[in-house]
């Protein structure tokens, strides 16, 4: 079940909360959303589970319109609110219960759907107890089971791991990964590396608009575009080295990071690579090369570059 | 339906695990019961007639400052908590939330109203009573509980704070309650009707006495849909551009 959205534009007063936004999840995709606080993210999800309607353009979920037929959309769609609102006055059990109840899941079924949701998100331990004692993590994972508990075609996670620890980050993030290979899943994230671990594509939102659409690794070649090698020469003259190394076609801007160690920052030009030519010229002279490293440009820089201003 | 009926049974199980119903509930007797039986004054002995006169009496009072306590966190609490977000985003239309909403409460009066039988069972073995009065007696207050219950769920949508809730809907209440009939009383003419038709008190007095119109009956029906009307309009406005 694919998520279309189309132009679409929200409007809080005269700021524009989400401005002429569009772009497509696919069946079997992991979409993650990545944006500072206030970028545009909850809002864009609150409009595809119908919570919100944009003031202009259209979603669509499985071919279907949020204009025309909300309560469909909201059959096949799991969704993890933000700030993960549960009424904390039930039990876990029975608030499993009640979402079932809503989403017509059979009497029959429910029983076998709690079970299996408690196995999954691991609330064995605290399944009778009220909400309002979990902590903030077993809540987390109250709100995931609730947002998974009808199978959904369609999972909406709108920070899906604040406040877990690390061990159930990696178990929700594994988690998330095997739903979305059946799943279309949409996540919502201002960690970096999550979305990175969890995603198969990236959309990064600014000020309400997309500013990047694609893999990170799409996105790293975008911001890098030059290849960028630490070189650690020993048993050569300093100058010589240099000139050596400026003196590679392909090479365009040689640094120095320190005179001592001799290790050089090596430029290359757009789309070329100096790795192979570097290092004949060491073998060339009878230089001694201590170090080769490619300097990947971190998607936190690729970040930062396209959301701040 | 059934979604309204989910919603309705989560409410009314969340009042009661709460303790707030068994409270409204042996507070609503204990009112009644002191009123009925033991104040002196008005009570069924001392009018020395078997007659039900005296608890309606005074649940039409009871009930006006307890419904609003009762409705006061149902759409608000939903919004201060974002369980609002999560409920709408399940296959629930507005409408059927607000109406699952309506439906816990009256169940709830209902129940109240159930628990108040041995009083008419107790009257009727003292001495003649009307039976048919009795009954339209009943009907007269569930008709006026909806009403009440209609306007606090949708003074309870205007706010996310409880308490401005419970004086809305108290403030809304009044007009309906007591002012209205009283304004009336001073004009004369098409205004003095229109206010008369509006207060709830003259319809509830006219089904109380036993004389069950048609009249009296859309006139509650009508209050109880322009409430969850209203309530389902603010919920809806949530989409419109300049919130």
């Amino acid at each position: 079940m694919d998520i279309v959205v189309e132009n679409i534009t929200k409007r809080y007063g005269q700021q524009r909360a989400v401005d002429n936004v569009s772009f497509q999840v696919k069946t079997g995709e992991i979409l993650g959303f990545l944006g500072p606080n206030g970028a545009g993210k909850s809002t864009t999800m609150k409009a595809i589970t119908c919570y919100l309607s944009p003031n202009e353009g259209d979603i669509k979920v499985g071919g279907v319109s949020i204009h025309d037929n909300p309560e469909t959309i909201k059959m096949n769609i799991g969704y993890l609110p933000e700030s993960n609102p549960l009424y904390t006055d039930m039990p876990v059990i029975d608030y499993l219960k009640f979402i079932a109840e809503l989403h017509g899941i059979e009497k029959s079924k429910t029983k076998d759907r709690i079970r299996e949701m408690v196995d999954i998100c691991g609330l064995e331990g605290e399944k009778h107890k009220k909400i309002a004692e979990l902590s903030k993590g077993y809540r987390q994972r109250v709100g995931l089971a609730q947002a998974l508990i009808h199978d959904p075609q369609v999972l909406v996670l709108d920070e899906p791991t604040t406040g877990l620890d690390p061990n159930q980050i990696i178990e929700i993030r594994e988690l998330i990964r095997k739903i979305g290979k059946e799943k279309t899943v949409l996540l919502s994230s201002h960690i970096l590396a999550e979305v990175e671990a969890t995603c198969d594509r990236i959309l990064i939102i600014n000020k309400g608009k997309i500013v990047a659409d694609g893999t990170a690794g799409d996105l790293r070649k975008k911001a890098q575009g030059r290849e960028i090698l630490k070189v650690g020469i020993e048993n050569g003259n300093f100058n010589e080295v240099f000139k050596a190394l400026q003196g590679i076609n392909t090479v365009e801007i040689v640094d120095f990071i320190s005179k001592s160690g001799n290790t050089f920052e090596v430029q290359s030009k757009v789309g070329e690579s100096s790795k192979r030519a570097v290092f004949q010229t060491c073998v060339d002279n009878g230089w001694f090369l201590t170090e080769l490293t490619p300097t990947e440009t971190k998607l936190e820089d690729i970040f930062r570059e396209l959301t701040a201003n | 339906m059934n979604q309204i009926w989910i919603i309705a049974k989560r409410e009314l199980n969340s009042f009661f695990d709460s303790l707030l119903a068994y409270i409204m509930i042996i507070a609503f007797l204990g009112f009644t019961g002191f009123f009925t039986w033991l104040y002196g004054r008005g009570d069924v002995f001392f009018r020395a007639e078997a007659s039900m006169d005296a608890f309606f009496g005074v649940a039409y009072w009871t009930l006006f400052f307890f419904i609003p306590a009762l409705t006061m966190k149902l759409v608000a609490e939903e919004k201060s908590s974002g369980t609002l977000e999560l409920i709408l985003t399940k296959p629930v239309s507005d409408w059927q939330f607000v109406s699952g909403k309506f439906l816990s409460i009256l169940l709830l009066i209902l129940i109240s109203l159930v628990l108040t039988l041995p009083y008419y069972i107790t009257i009727s073995s003292i001495g003649p009573i009307d039976h048919g009065a009795v009954w339209t007696g009943y009907l007269g207050t569930i008709l006026m509980s909806a009403a009440y219950i209609s306007i606090g769920i949708f003074a309870s949508s205007l706010s996310s704070n409880q308490i401005v809730s419970f004086l809305l809907a108290l403030f809304i209440g009044i007009f309906f309650h007591l002012l209205f009939s009283m304004i009336a009383q001073s004009f004369s003419g098409l205004l003095g009707d229109v206010l008369d038709w509006l207060s709830i008190s003259s319809h509830y007095q006219s089904v109380v006495r036993g004389v069950v119109d048609s009249k009296d009956i859309i006139f509650f029906i009508s209050i109880v849909v322009l409430g969850l009307f209203g309530a389902e309009a603010v919920l809806v406005r949530r989409n419109l551009s300049d919130n």
